[in-house]
């Protein structure tokens, strides 16, 4: 069965299959297979089987967009109108939105098929998936690992063939660290690429939606379709969007690649620094130059990160109140009661703690000294950035300290939670596009290399991917379980 | 009482007169059923996103341009964080650190020789909440979330002013201001216009400012001075008999004309305000500003001028016509293409029609009696078509809906006699009738005139010109 989007577009149109029978297929493989990975909030059949008739239709019309037929699956929390839209919270698992995130929208109208909604971490608030009120998801390479968060079912689905594309959601590295852990490519773009409306908010400044598929071929023709500007986000960039398909073949001969120590010091497993190694050396070997920079406050990122996420969480999930929509807790006495009834029976525990220590940065007297002081910390980390690439094109690292770990294994100490985060915070902070590839296995587990470019700078991070997986096959390796 | 002075800021929230809402594209019409103007983004959906409305920018700007206030070339939106049923959000958008309008001040008279500078703090955006509704449904509560996400310029003075009398002058002011620059409709019992006063007292040459209690609920000029006083005398009461006022926020309650406390300060939210991530910062170029400029309208301190150098009006009759903007549009209208003296249309605007206005509580937008037909009307004393005296009636006549002045004159026969071979008919009869007052005149009895008058005025009802009727009988009771 196809598995990769280039290829259903291609068999679509050349009418080998139709989108009723493709969507079938994957339909088939989820029922299969999601009881035992957990993928999907939701499966929604009827839609999808409705909007492949609609796509047959158009086909034999002639009428064919960039993404018509083409099954794909949404991270739980772009709203879909008609459809529960959970973010993998209690509090919200009676939630259907009144109408469609812009990425759905896009998706619409550009003939995509939406199988169903994936797991995620609570308000896309943790790394390992282990947060879902839905129940945590299998990493398809081990079941007893997980797929890495906050887009877990997002990750897990394409390694697992249970949808050649899906959509994700960044605020600290929640698209590129399952990516990594799940073997599969993952990209988050420029903050302010594409719209974040109709995405529930976890950290404003810092969130951002980006797709996966199984090589930077197929996240280039998702993010054509993400992209762009929207009147309806403020925060969206008035930016022009390049072909992104039509540029990946670029030859990357003399392209400035840094290294920064940072990302290759202490705390990084060393057979996983010696697969980053490895793709470096393939690299070269396709022209690339590579040289030393550094990015000295990267060490600064998770604590300005978490000041500032869990400052804008806190206030962002305000609403969720029980009083308009959401969980209301049953006989409220009064209004108190109702606020805290439903919110402590709503959120799960990684949620309450964020809230709490939110509120406690803006509080009065500690504001100055957290949240004020991370903003500028957080100028430091991008002052970084944009002095190493008046020096290089692109800069690389890994993506993940070590590669997928076992479920439960660190959900008793969030602090090591957080530090699964490290090599991609800083992307947030800075609003800088990365994307994270398969380079290789260590323990049986996939390796993840992470790419990070400058500002609207995609076009170039999706070129060098493809390039390298011209010349390597780990993306399209697949986990024995679910060839 | 007298050792003792009052010290009074106001916080003043105008409802500023934008098509639709400041994040949204829902309407901002007052009175339609509740929720039908609550889009999802007024409702607080999960995912839905402000975006700001450009002309509630611009309106702000032109109340900072017209106070000669520093305008914020970049204004920052801060959310303000707080639970509330009809706050959907949990936070207000609003402005913090960043406003649009900087410090600027207005002057505002006392009476007619003193005028006094009133500093503004500050001027910022804001969105408004909805509303809750409790009692209509048993048990429960009820939400409107129409007037959630209307554009508020919240104006903050400095505080700057001594009597509640100060206070209510000012307010009148912006209150005038507002709607000159056509930014608000300053409808209070609408909720348009509502005002917060912050209130305290100390003894007369401290320098410390007394603690300060915040009244709220104020929805009317008379209900600011009357709720000002009653807490200062509360204040005063307090501290005099060896008590002391907490930092507090009252409820004013016009029907029992008293404040209540509604919290204290331990029991005040901290809002953790913070720069909201979903805005950029409102960046307003010099050319803004300028273009915004160039487009006031003439406001009232200097229509107030031109009435006095144009028309000649007294200083004083210029002040309280402009005070209002329809007085001022009204007697702008009465006066274009008319013959009729400009002073007399001043008072007759200030007098007869003031007065009718406010006996039958009517706006004098809605006046019965247009400004066209005033003029007319005074144009008739000023040609001696009619007397004042007589005008009154024709004014009252015109009131009641009888028509244009000069068909009200012809049906009821009141033109005035000029002809002085009919006045001096009618002297003759009064002086016939009354020879023991003419043996007074004579005499050296002066006032013994008024009484002629009186009698030919009655005679002619009213209608022979009184000028004529004094000269035609001082000649004839001399001879």
């Amino acid at each position: 069965m196809a598995r990769s989007i280039t290829e259903i577009r291609d068999g679509l149109t050349q009418g080998k299959y139709s989108s009723v029978e493709i969507t079938q297929d994957y339909l088939d493989r989820i029922e299969q297979h999601n009881p035992a990975l957990n993928c999907f909030i939701s499966v929604t059949p009827e839609i999808a089987l409705q909007q492949a008739g609609e796509a047959d239709r158009a086909i034999a019309d002639g009428n064919i967009q960039a993404l018509t037929g083409v099954p794909l699956a949404h991270k739980d929390l772009f709203c879909t109108d008609g459809v529960r839209t959970s973010c993998g919270s209690r509090i919200l698992d009676n939630f259907v939105a009144p109408y469609d995130a812009t990425v759905i929208e896009n998706f619409k109208k550009a003939g995509a098929v939406m199988l169903g909604k994936t797991n995620m971490d609570e308000f896309a608030m943790g790394s390992s998936n282990e947060n879902s009120y839905y129940g945590n998801v299998a990493n398809p390479w081990d079941l007893n690992r997980v797929p890495g968060g906050s887009s877990g079912g997002s990750a897990a689905v394409i390694a697992a063939g249970l949808a050649p594309g899906s959509t994700g959601t960044d605020t600290g590295g929640s698209i590129r660290q399952p990516a990594a852990l799940c073997g599969v490519t993952g990209i988050k773009p420029t903050y302010g690429r594409v719209s974040r409306y109709g995405m529930v908010a976890f950290a404003s400044s810092l969130d951002q939606a980006g797709p996966f598929a199984q090589s930077a071929e197929d996240c280039a023709l998702l993010l054509q379709t993400m992209a762009g500007f929207d009147r309806r986000d403020s925060t969206s960039a008035e930016e022009s969007v390049p072909d992104f398909s039509a540029d990946l073949n670029h030859p990357i001969e003399g392209l400035k690649i840094g290294l920064p120590k940072e990302y290759f010091g202490d705390g990084l497993d060393s057979q996983l620094a010696a697969t980053i190694e490895a793709a470096i050396t393939e690299l070269r070997k396709l022209g690339a130059e590579f040289c030393d920079i550094s990015l000295p406050n990267a060490n600064l990122s998770i604590p300005v990160y978490y000041v500032i996420a869990m400052a804008e969480c806190s206030s962002n999930l305000s609403r969720f109140d029980g009083v308009r929509f959401g969980h209301r807790c049953d006989n409220p006495r009064d209004l108190e009661d109702l606020y805290k009834r439903s919110r402590g029976e709503g959120f799960g525990d990684e949620v309450k703690r964020r809230i709490m220590i939110g509120t406690y940065a803006l509080s009065a007297g500690y504001y100055d000294a957290y949240y004020l002081k991370a903003q500028q910390l957080r100028r430091m980390i991008k002052d970084d950035y944009q002095k190493a690439f008046t020096e290089v094109d692109l800069i690389l690292g890994p993506t993940t300290p070590e590669v997928a770990f076992a479920i439960g294994a660190k959900t008793d100490d969030p602090v090591s939670m957080y530090l699964q985060d490290i090599y991609t915070i800083s992307l947030n902070l800075a609003g800088l596009p990365g994307i994270s590839l398969p380079v290789g296995f260590v323990d049986s587990m996939p390796v993840g290399m992470q790419l990070i470019g400058n500002y609207f700078d995609e076009a170039r991070l999706l070129n060098t991917a493809h390039c390298y997986q011209q010349v390597s096959d780990w993306h399209l390796q697949r986990p024995q379980a679910f060839a | 009482m007298n050792e003792w002075e009052t010290v009074i800021g106001l916080e003043i929230h105008a409802q500023l007169a934008t098509a639709s809402k400041i994040f949204s594209a829902a309407s901002t019409q007052y009175g339609a059923e509740p929720n039908r103007h609550a889009c999802v983004v007024d409702l607080g959906m999960p995912g839905v996103l402000p975006v700001l409305n450009r002309a509630a920018v611009n309106m702000a700007i032109r109340f900072g341009v017209a106070i000669g206030a520093e305008i914020g070339h970049e204004s920052v939106f801060a959310r303000k964080n707080y639970f509330y049923p009809d706050l959907p959000k949990g936070y207000q958008i609003s402005q913090f650190e960043f406003p649009i309008v900087g410090r600027g001040q207005i002057s505002i008279s006392l009476d007619e020789q003193n005028r006094k500078q009133i500093g503004i703090t500050r001027a910022h955006l804001e969105e408004d909440a909805g509303k809750s509704i409790h009692d209509q449904f048993p048990a429960q509560s009820g939400i409107d979330l129409n007037r959630a996400g209307t554009p508020l310029l919240e104006i903050v003075s400095e505080p700057d002013m001594r009597s509640a009398k100060e206070a209510v002058a000012y307010a009148r002011k912006i209150h005038s201001l507002v709607r000159y620059l056509e930014i608000c409709d300053g409808n209070m019992q609408e909720g348009s216009f509502r005002c917060d006063a912050n209130v305290s007292v100390r003894r007369k040459g401290d320098e410390k400012l007394g603690t300060r209690a915040e009244l709220k609920n104020i929805n009317s000029f008379r209900f600011i001075e009357r709720a000002i006083n009653y807490e200062v005398e509360r204040q005063i009461d307090l501290i005099e008999d060896g008590g002391s006022v907490v930092q507090e926020t009252r409820l004013y309650d016009s029907e029992r004309d008293e404040t209540r406390s509604m919290r204290s300060k331990e029991e005040a939210n901290d809002y953790r305000y913070f720069p909201d991530p979903d805005l950029l910062p409102v960046v307003v170029t010099a050319k803004d500003i300028e273009r915004i400029r160039a487009a006031l309208p003439e406001l009232p301190e200097q229509k107030q001028q031109r009435y006095i150098s144009e028309y000649g009006l007294s200083n004083d009759n210029a002040e309280l016509l402009v005070a209002n903007r329809d007085t001022a549009l009204y007697f702008e209208a009465a006066c274009n293409n008319s013959a009729a003296p400009v002073a007399q249309l001043a008072n007759w605007i200030l007098g007869d029609l003031a007065g009718a206005l406010n006996k039958s509580g009517l706006e004098i937008s809605d006046s019965p009696v247009s400004a066209e037909m005033l003029a007319l009307l005074v144009e008739r004393i000023a040609d001696n078509t009619i007397s004042g005296k007589i005008a009154k009636q024709v004014f009252e006549a015109m009131w009641q809906g009888e028509g244009d002045p000069d068909a009200i004159i012809e049906a009821r026969g009141l033109k005035q006699i000029t002809d002085s071979g009919a006045i001096e008919l009618l002297i003759d009869e009064v002086i016939a009738a009354n020879p023991e007052q003419v043996e007074q005149f004579r005499a050296g009895k002066d006032k013994v005139l008024g009484f002629f008058v009186g009698q030919i005025m009655k005679q002619s009802q009213g209608k022979a010109n009184p000028g004529q009727v004094n000269a035609i009988l001082r000649e004839k009771l001399k001879h």
